[in-house]
């Protein structure tokens, strides 16, 4: 691979870098939402059970 | 639109981003003719649709800020939010492959006397105070309408970087489209599907954003009923 190659992958790289942390930073954050959902619906069948 | 349309139309735009992008790169590389004298002149169909982007997130940054300040519709307020956010993201993209590139070519990471590269960075960093103005307000429709100002005044440096790189009579920054190296009509159709393929790719971040940050605020909405 020459020094040229070697610089478009770096560049290339970066681009699948980013996609790939924003793709981990939207897993955390659905994965939070599904938390707070299950806790909300199960606060909401408690009041309406009680 | 209805949620659903909406979550459709980012995994639409998803599976378009992905397929435009795959042929994008797969035709720059494998098909369209290697630059003379730039061995990593292939960062071109990355760092050029990727900066393009980003003009096209603040633009509609902007215009989602107009529709604010227009209506008093405050859905617009997240939208014009969403948008710069997105642009910000492409916009230190089109920073670091720019590096990338200028680092082989030149022989440095940056440099200070290229006015191109430095209004580009003002249109950044002026995007990027945007979340200090949005942070330091509370929310609420005087947030809502100063960050929509703000976005608005942040349009007007769109031209001026994008013009800059086309009208300076000293440079080193390539104008390939219509100056710098010759473009032959392989590259230039390779371009426009990379370019296509990152308009849908940021354009199906932002749909994924807006969705995540609207079912964010209806949980708010919903703690506090059941508070």
């Amino acid at each position: 691979m020459s020094t040229g190659e070697k610089y478009v992958a770096a560049a290339y790289l970066v681009l699948f870098g980013t996609l790939l942390l924003y793709m981990a930073l939207i897993a955390l954050k659905v994965g939070r939402i599904q938390r707070e959902l299950d806790e909300l619906t199960r606060t909401a069948r408690e009041r309406a059970g009680g | 639109m209805s949620t659903s349309l909406r979550n459709n139309g980012a995994a639409l735009l998803s599976l378009l981003a992905a397929a435009l992008l795959v042929a994008g790169f797969a035709l720059a590389f494998f098909w369209a003719p290697e630059a003379q004298g730039d061995p990593a002149f292939r960062i071109f169909y990355l760092h050029v649709p990727v900066a393009l982007t980003a003009y096209a997130a603040f633009g509609w940054g902007g215009w989602k800020a107009l529709r604010l300040l227009w209506t008093r519709d405050d859905r617009y307020d997240l939208e014009s939010y969403v948008a710069i956010h997105m642009g910000v993201i492409f916009g230190l993209l089109t920073l670091v492959t720019g590096s990338v590139w200028a680092r082989y070519t030149w022989g440095v990471w940056w440099t200070w006397d290229e006015r191109q590269l430095v209004l580009f960075l003002v249109l950044f960093l002026f995007y990027s105070a945007y979340f200090m103005l949005r942070f330091s307000t509370p929310a609420g429709p005087r947030r809502a309408r100063t960050s929509a100002v703000y976005a608005l005044f942040g349009v007007a440096l769109i031209p001026v970087s994008f013009l800059a790189i086309r009208l300076a009579e000293r440079y080193i920054h390539p104008v390939v489209l219509t100056r710098d190296p010759k473009i032959e009509s392989e590259m230039l159709l390779s371009f426009f599907v990379c370019l296509g393929g990152t308009l849908a790719l940021g354009g199906a971040l932002y749909l994924v954003e807006l969705a995540g940050k609207r079912a964010d605020a209806r949980l708010r909405e919903l703690r506090e009923l059941l508070a």
